[in-house]
């Protein structure tokens, strides 16, 4: 059986989750799981990825071009290494993972399989299509099958346990093409979105991005992670990395609660694999009802800061 | 500098859409088409250039069947110079369209293209990217700003932390991302002119494109269905529920 290559995503120090989903994944495919750590000065990153239950090696490739993995440099060098004998090669469908791996699809002359949610065989996986309103089976005939999970799907593997031997490669060189400029990254004692136990949501019916304080303090009652809908951030009310939905991000927490938001099928795409729904709404025909686990018909400015304190009280 | 921009057909956004009993797909006979809203945004933003005197002549391309004639025409409504249908029935996926898209490029030569980030029908984010490669140019995906200006196009990107800021040598690929701007309704005046500007069509075969699929959709089915569950009197009804119901906190 051929090997798999799962690629990690990391901030050179640290693995993030997502590199965990997909050994998850990979694991369900079958073969030896290896984890490439392309960045510069990821010793760090890539003792972490040895230490995954179920990895067998870690290739780090360690180049000054890597230092922000970007696609135009990282791809040719996954290209060489997918050419070397894998039969997948896997990443977390994140911006990392989508921004890459098409590019490596490309440059092998095969497809690429988007945000599987399911592994049925070596060669055949399940991915949603119209935000999530159906499921496609989708079979691969290509020599090397390029894959990004969708990371609510799989559970995240153990990040200990693991003893896998961690060899350098060397790594292929800028591409000159791009140049990174700056990142403007949205900081946050918060817990992750994708990885947060709870989130909660605010949509267009907060009125402004004054009112997301009335969410913060219900999060952090919580241990939650604050999201929101798309209108909620074409308003400005929060950064873009809030949004959650079919164009934004894909969430599955324990509790998820919805509050002033209308349940859009593109927003419900983001979030309907909750394990328990709440929707906080004044209005008793939305949408949002309808998935909803449990519904509370009232005026959110009233209802929060009344749920924040009885939380207060247990 | 010319910019040429990729515009897809797909069932709007609005519509429920059904799957098959027979599990081949979704229902689309009888359904709302219109064009990919990403699309819609990244035709707005080769616009903007243009009027902004960046940008001198604007190619739509799309790959399709005979109807997205419409959707080019939208397109040459809100703005664009001139337009190619690249004619097909076979359903064409990410690699075979961004293969399309490069033999057009190559005749082309444009100093930027410009996509939707992703189809919502199929939503794969993959064809940006796959024609970046292709061309061997850099790609800059998810964009929310785009400033081109000295042979190079600054790119800041929505991505999972926040926003990156990329430089990318001319030519490049740019992907659109719902913050890049709002795109304009066509005006009916504009809808009369877009009649006249010329629509070009071709086939993958003259262009030398082999579409032949590499993924084989095997069934389409139904999501597990949520059911809807109850209303809560109060605050207090809720997080009784919550605690000795759900236990989830
Ligand atoms: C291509 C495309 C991609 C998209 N991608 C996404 C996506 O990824 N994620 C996403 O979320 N959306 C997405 N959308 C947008 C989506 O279609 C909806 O427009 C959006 O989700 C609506 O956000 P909302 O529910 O906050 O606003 P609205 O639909 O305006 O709903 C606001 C809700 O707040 C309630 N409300 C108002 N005031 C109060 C109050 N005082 N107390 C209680 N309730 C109140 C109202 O009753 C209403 O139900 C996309 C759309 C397109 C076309
Ligand atoms: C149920 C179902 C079954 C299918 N079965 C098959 C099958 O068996 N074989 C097969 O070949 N295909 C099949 N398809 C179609 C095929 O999967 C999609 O058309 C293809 O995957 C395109 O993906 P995307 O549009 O999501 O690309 P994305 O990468 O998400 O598109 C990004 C951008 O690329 C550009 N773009 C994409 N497509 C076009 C286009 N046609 N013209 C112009 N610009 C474009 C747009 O700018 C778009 O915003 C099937 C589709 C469905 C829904």
């Amino acid at each position: 059986m051929a090997n798999i290559l799962v690629i990690a995503e990391h901030d050179n120090a640290a693995l993030k989750p997502a590199t965990l989903n997909a050994v998850t994944a990979a694991g369900k495919i079958g073969g030896d799981i290896h984890i490439l750590v392309a960045g510069k000065g990821a010793q760090a990153a890539a003792d972490a990825a040895a230490k995954v239950a179920g990895v067998a090696k870690v290739l780090l490739a360690d180049d000054a071009a890597y230092e922000h993995q970007l696609p135009e440099d990282v791809a040719p060098l996954v290209v060489s290494l997918a050419k070397s004998g894998y039969g997948h090669v896997l990443a977390g469908a994140t911006s990392m993972g989508k921004n890459l791996l098409p590019r490596v699809a490309a440059l092998l002359d095969v497809a690429a399989i988007s945000d599987i949610t399911g592994v049925a065989s070596a060669d055949t996986f399940e991915r949603p299509i119209y935000a999530g309103n159906a499921i496609a089976t989708v079979q691969s005939s290509d020599a090397v099958k390029i894959i990004t999970v969708r990371t609510t799907a799989f559970e995240t593997a153990a990040a200990e346990g693991g003893s896998a031997a961690v060899e350098t490669v060397a790594g292929a060189g800028a591409a000159s093409l791009s140049r990174f400029v700056s990142a403007e990254l949205t900081k946050s004692e918060r817990p992750e979105l994708t990885a947060a136990r709870v989130v909660v949501s605010g949509g267009r019916g907060m009125q402004s991005g004054e009112n997301f304080p009335l969410l913060e303090a219900l999060a952090d009652k919580l241990g939650a992670a604050v999201g929101a809908s798309r209108a909620a951030v074409d308003a400005g009310f929060v950064p873009n990395d809030y949004q959650v939905g079919q164009t934004g991000k894909i969430v599955a927490p324990e509790l998820y609660i919805a509050v002033g938001i209308s349940g859009a099928i593109q927003h419900l795409a983001g979030m309907k694999d909750s394990k328990v729904i709440v929707a906080i709404n004044k209005d008793e025909e939305a949408p949002i009802f309808q998935v909803a686990d449990y519904g509370l018909v009232a005026d959110l400015f009233k209802a929060v800061p009344e749920l924040t304190a009885e939380l207060d009280k247990r | 500098m010319k910019i040429l921009c990729a515009v897809k057909r797909v069932v709007d956004y609005n519509v429920k859409i059904r799957v098959k009993t027979d599990q081949s797909g979704v229902e689309t006979s009888n359904v709302k088409f219109s064009m990919n809203p990403f699309d819609e945004i990244a035709v707005e933003e080769a616009v903007r250039l243009k009027e902004a005197g960046t940008a001198t002549e604007i190619v739509v391309v799309s790959i399709g069947p005979a109807q997205a004639q419409e959707t080019l025409r939208t397109a040459l409504a809100m703005g664009a110079d001139r337009a190619i249908l690249v004619q097909t029935d076979v359903e064409t996926q990410p690699l075979a369209v961004a293969k399309v898209l490069k033999a057009l490029v190559e005749k082309e030569a444009p100093g930027l293209v410009i996509l939707g980030k992703q189809a919502i029908d199929d939503d794969c984010n993959q064809t940006g990217q796959m024609l970046a490669a292709l061309l061997g140019w850099g790609q800059g995906t998810f964009a929310s700003k785009v400033v081109p200006a000295d042979g190079k196009v600054t790119v800041t990107r929505e991505i999972d932390g926040g926003l990156e800021t990329v430089e990318l040598a001319l030519p490049a690929v740019v992907t659109a991302d719902l913050r890049l701007n709002e795109p304009r309704y066509a005006s009916l005046p504009n809808i009369m002119k877009a009649k006249k500007k010329p629509l070009e069509t071709v086939t993958p075969d003259s262009l030398g494109v082999d579409v032949t699929p590499r993924l084989t959709t095997l069934k389409v089915t139904e999501p597990a269905k949520r059911k809807a569950g109850v209303k809560v009197a109060d605050v207090a009804a809720l997080v009784d529920k919550l605690k000795n119901e759900a236990r989830v906190i």
